[in-house]
């Protein structure tokens, strides 16, 4: 990769489309399943963490209940493990998951790899009812039968494209870009 | 909006599926801590907070090595550090081959390469070797193309203990840096001391030994006036126990090798004991809160009193735990070289 290439990038949602994508979301969970009760929000690292939290934000300001949110990382579920990824973990931490319905959270959903390798991760933690997974942005291109219950935007891409999701909490900025590179 | 990527969109680049937050090493064996940076350490703990998050659970399974071969080759005797990279294995769906030198073709004489040589045939991935000669992992790692972990050879290196030591300070004090660590005994005789002194000084721990003069080598510390920067120069020797022991943080005993009072190195045990033994009263004049360590086996009544061993202040279960999550990490670490196989992936 060399620093020089030329990259065309375009904001594809602004902070505020973020907002009103998320509110949205958490009106879509509360909606299917009857207000939050016995429901358990879990971000997957490193964006769907912050994304879980403000979903479940939203969901206290409306509904006047505490979601419980939780974090999972599925480092040890890839599939491409022994194949040489050796990626840093983050903590996993997730409440009590019982019979209780799971949503899933990311930022992008693209192949569905990561989807599947968490939802290995939660069925080993414990027996949720259901599993339903909310997506930031859908990029297409899936490689697994997987669909997100809850989408904050569709975006249809090329394969050589990129999606980066920025979130305050961690860079500082709210903003979805898709980015290109030119050949030079 | 046409600009280039900022540094940090680049870090997040994806390589196909997965979010990018590639391990930055390409290791594949674990040898000593002297080629370990502070970043990699950092590592090998985040990582092994993810392995303990895994150990507490009803069902300690998962599939990360699924299909790789372990194989423990231990010529010399060990409980914990054996059974714990087993443990580790199997926690994380390796399998886990334990050869060990009694009972097996060593017995008969084989050569260390030979019967190493035999292993990788029935595809070893992954070799951990205890060997009474220093050097044994560093030869297998030359000659073998299967990846080598270190646990203990000779009187050289013991890594796997030292970072589950300084992870078991970590956890407790939550730092390394800035600690005062006193390893007290046979530095002499001792891997744990060697790999503790690289990995310790490395995190910036203030380390103090201490040990009867003949179990203390006595050009330890000569010749490094000449290099100011390793790391050593920081390392203070101290013959009296009880200073030594004063403001310590961390209180490090190590196992007095019994054949060594044979080998004429002290003239009793009772002696060595009265004069360097850790007790509830020398543990007085260390910090209130200090932690008490021990490699194991311990010789209670010798170099630790049971009541310390046992005590508030002692981890010394809690290392054993923590050694099973770091060897975790560690297998996790090494079997494939990263970089290369993601910049492979990149060309194609």
């Amino acid at each position: 990769m060399v620093e020089s290439e030329a990259t065309v990038e375009r904001r594809i949602l602004t902070d505020d489309e973020i907002r009103r994508a998320l509110i949205r979301v958490a009106h879509e969970v509360m909606e299917r399943n009857g207000g939050v009760e016995g429901v358990v929000l879990v971000g997957m690292h490193t964006r769907g963490v912050p994304i879980a939290q403000r979903i479940a934000g939203f969901a206290q300001q409306f509904e006047g209940v505490e979601v419980p949110v939780g974090m999972l990382d599925i480092g040890l579920y890839r599939d491409d493990v022994a194949a040489g990824a050796r990626p840093v973990m983050r903590p996993t931490s997730i409440p009590d998951i019982q019979g209780r319905t799971v949503v899933l959270v990311d930022d992008v959903l693209y192949t569905g790899r990561t989807v599947r390798a968490a939802m290995d991760a939660l069925t080993d933690l414990g027996r949720p009812s259901q599993i339903q997974l909310a997506i930031l942005v859908d990029r297409g291109h899936r490689e697994l039968p997987i669909r997100a219950d809850y989408v904050g935007k569709n975006v249809p891409t090329s394969l050589d494209e990129q999606v980066y999701v920025r979130l305050v909490e961690i860079d500082g900025a709210d903003e979805v870009i898709l980015a290109r590179e030119e050949e030079p | 909006m046409t600009q280039s990527l900022s540094a940090q969109t680049r870090a997040r680049r994806t390589n196909g599926s997965y979010p990018d937050r590639t391990s930055r090493t390409g290791r594949r064996h674990v040898l000593d801590l002297d080629d370990f940076s502070v970043a990699e350490i950092e590592e090998v703990f985040q990582n092994a907070d993810a392995m303990r998050e895994v150990m507490n659970r009803d069902i300690k399974k998962v599939p990360t090595l699924r299909g790789k071969t372990v194989i423990t080759l231990f010529t010399e005797a060990s409980t914990r550090t054996r059974v714990s990279f087993e443990q580790a294995g199997k926690i994380l769906s390796a399998d886990v081959i334990n050869v060990s030198g009694s009972g097996s073709s060593v017995e008969k004489g084989e050569s260390l390469y030979n019967t190493a040589l035999t292993l990788q045939a029935m595809n070893a991935d992954i070799i951990v070797i205890r060997h009474s000669h220093s050097g044994a992992p560093h030869f297998l790692a030359r000659n073998l193309d299967a990846c080598v972990i270190n646990a203990g050879d000779g009187t050289h290196a013991h890594p796997t203990q030292t970072l589950l030591d300084m992870y078991t300070m970590r956890e407790r004090f939550g730092r390394v840096e800035g600690l005062k660590v006193v390893i007290v005994g046979d530095i002499l005789y001792s891997r744990v001391a060697r790999s503790n002194l690289w990995g310790l000084t490395r995190m910036g721990a203030e380390v103090t030994l201490c040990a009867p003069p003949t179990l203390i080598p006595q050009d330890m510390l000569n010749g490094l006036s000449d290099a100011p920067d390793h790391p050593f120069t920081s390392v203070k020797i101290e013959r009296d126990v009880e200073k030594a022991l004063e403001g310590a943080d961390v209180v490090y005993a190590l196992r007095l090798q019994l054949e060594r009072q044979r080998a004429g190195h002290l003239p009793s045990l009772r002696e060595y004991s009265r004069t360097y033994g850790i007790n509830a009263e020398r543990l007085e004049l260390a910090k209130p809160g200090a932690l008490i360590m021990h490699p194991g086996p311990m010789n209670e009544g010798v170099e630790i009193d049971p009541e310390v061993a046992h005590g508030t202040r002692s981890v010394i279960e809690e290392q054993v735990t923590n050694g099973v999550a770091i060897r975790m990490a560690l297998l996790y670490g090494v079997a494939t070289p990263v970089r290369e196989q993601l910049f492979r992936a990149d060309r194609n």
